[in-house]
């Protein structure tokens, strides 16, 4: 009869506005600013840079490649190069980025940059609360609001971050073996032969 | 002595106007008395609406296993605050090819025909702006004056949602006032008399404890449950607020409204509800009456705006619960049942008055009602199967 179904839907949205009161597990919502959800390690906002050890200036990866700048969609990263030169993660000399910069209020969050970066140095933030009263100075981050080290990466991403840790330590670990391969060769021979064959 | 205080209470708010009117020079009297007739209504029912959107919010919230507003004061009750400061500074915008004095009136229009039908509505004992003796047809026809503001608003927009949502709501509106007033016809016939205050004079006597109300019958209960559903329906609300569909056509004929004219057509839309939920009150439920005879002590405005409460609380239930309809179901809804079962629920209280009183006329008219609501339902509610559609000039 007409209205049966009605009714049975009264009577759900009854129990579903008196269920509320009693029972909590009910409420799916979480008041956001006291409590929060955690964060999901597969989120992503807006890039930062990574950089192992104390220093930042001394520990970013970054080489001033400028791979990601060239990728990004949207336009938004800006590097100017470095005209000296400092050793990279793996102990090489390398460039690095005198300017870095990034406008968030541009990035669409896409994580080309991440996906091309070949030295690991740009990384996702999982940090969203981004709001600022100066909408052009405020939302362009400079290269140091972009610094985070290597435990926060490893704190936000940790699978991801791990995976990156360890081609680390083998690339460092293969380019020691190398040196020492390389001085055990330069101690082994004499070094007027070195001299002869440096010069052909 | 306590019943005389009971009366006191009661018409303390008479009373205070009397008192008022005798302090003052006679010429102004008559000035006088309209203004503190008029000036309540203009305050208690604006403080309803800000109370009933409050509610809204929460009661929908929680039907949906959610919370709803809690930050704005206490619990959120100051939510509504928050909402009219935000409404007052937001930038009223008009579109360029508007008519602009008619889109100025829309909104306004709206809020007046809504207030103007509280004046016959009797609040309490002796406690009605006008008690005219067409006070029925006064409010029926002031309800039709909502509708030219809604096609103002939709036509002066100059925009195709706008205007289609006006249309939908013209062609809706239309066709429930048809049973709103026919399933009222049924209370007019029964108490002998147009006059809102004479029809509440008629349900207010008791028997035994139970009151004389025109819900306790057959036709009344019948004539309740499709007066509420085509006032739903007047009023635009969920499950029939098609023309202001939000997913369909975004927001209807006020799609062009912003800040505080907006927030006028929301006040007008609410009012618009609270006065037919009050002539809902009115016609069926005994007006200001107490429910059992011995609750007569609490003072008659609060029996009132207790069973607005009621009202409102089921309008929002009844929000929470149901889809929007389609068109076409809204239009078959209203023809192929509202209206012959108005028209049934009148030869059924015509019945009722020829019939000899006791349990026969009670069994026989209620069979007739449920049997024709049976019948109506399953020709509604039967599918129709179209046959596929053939294109004729598409490949």
């Amino acid at each position: 009869m007409l209205g049966s179904g009605i009714l049975k839907g009264l009577s759900e949205t009854a129990r579903n506005f008196i269920g509320s009161y009693f029972e909590k597990d009910r409420l799916t919502t979480v008041q956001f600013p006291e409590e929060r959800l955690p964060v999901m390690e597969n989120a992503r906002v807006f890039p930062f840079l990574v950089y192992d050890g104390p220093d930042p200036e001394a520990g970013l990866r970054c080489v001033s490649c400028q791979i990601c700048e060239k990728e990004c969609p949207p336009k938004c990263i800006t590097i100017e190069k470095s005209k000296d030169k400092k050793p990279d993660a793996v102990g090489k000399p390398q460039f690095y980025p005198a300017v870095f910069n990034i406008d968030i209020s541009v990035c669409m969050s896409c994580q080309i940059c991440v996906e091309v970066c070949p030295f690991e140095a740009i990384k996702m933030d999982t940090a969203f609360e981004l709001s600022t009263t100066d909408r052009y100075g405020g939302l362009l981050m400079k290269k140091q609001q972009l610094y985070r080290s290597n435990e926060y990466y490893n704190e936000i991403h940790p699978t991801e971050a791990h995976a990156v840790d360890a081609a680390f330590a083998e690339a460092r670990a293969a380019a020691e073996l190398k040196t020492k391969q390389a001085a055990e060769a330069r101690a082994a021979k004499p070094i007027a032969e070195v001299q002869r064959t440096t010069e052909n | 002595m306590p019943e005389n205080a009971a009366v006191k209470v009661d018409q303390v708010f008479v009373l205070l106007k009397h008192a008022i009117l005798h302090s003052i020079p006679p010429p102004l009297s008559p000035l006088v008395s309209a203004i503190l007739s008029v000036v309540p209504i203009l305050l208690v029912f604006p403080l309803l609406f800000a109370i009933t959107t409050v509610l809204e919010r929460k009661g929908l919230g929680r039907i949906q296993n959610r919370l709803g507003p809690n930050r704005t004061g206490p619990f959120g009750f100051l939510q509504p605050m928050a909402d009219g400061i935000k409404s007052l500074t937001k930038e009223d915008i008009v579109p360029r090819d508007a008519d602009h004095l008619v889109h100025l009136c829309a909104p306004i229009l709206i809020v007046i025909a809504s207030f103007l039908g509280f004046a016959v509505i009797p609040i309490g004992r002796n406690m009605v702006a006008a008690n005219l003796d067409s006070g029925l047809l006064y409010f029926f026809s002031i309800g039709a004056l909502m509708e030219v503001a809604v096609f103002m608003a939709g036509w002066s927009s100059k925009s195709k949602y706008s205007l289609l949502g006006a249309m939908r709501a013209i062609a809706q509106m239309i066709s429930y006032e048809m049973p709103l007033v026919l399933s009222s016809v049924v209370v007019i016939m029964a108490a002998g008399s147009l006059s809102t205050v004479d029809i509440v004079a008629a349900q207010s006597g008791y028997t035994g404890i139970f009151p004389h109300w025109y819900v306790f019958t057959p036709w009344g209960i019948a004539g309740f449950i499709l007066f509420m559903i085509a006032a739903c329906a007047e009023a635009n609300r969920s499950p029939f607020d098609l023309p202001e569909g939000e997913s369909e056509i975004i927001a209807g004929y006020y799609i062009e409204y912003s800040g505080f004219k907006f927030a006028l057509f929301f006040l007008g839309e609410y009012l618009g509800m609270f006065a037919s939920s009050g002539l809902a009150i009115t016609l069926f439920l005994g007006g200001w009456t107490a429910p059992l005879s011995f609750l007569t002590w609490i003072p008659s405005y609060l029996w009132f705006f207790l069973k607005l409460l009621a009202l409102i609380c089921g309008f929002i239930w009844v929000r929470g619960t149901m889809p929007r309809l389609r068109m076409d179901q809204l239009m078959n809804f209203a023809w192929k049942f509202m209206l012959p079962m108005a028209l049934i629920n009148i030869v059924v209280a015509g019945a009722w008055h020829f019939m000899p009183p006791g349990l026969i006329r009670w069994v026989v008219l209620s069979v007739v009602l449920a049997a024709s609501w049976a019948l109506f339902g399953r020709g509604i509610s039967q599918k129709v199967r179209y046959a596929a559609r053939t294109y004729r000039y598409a490949t």
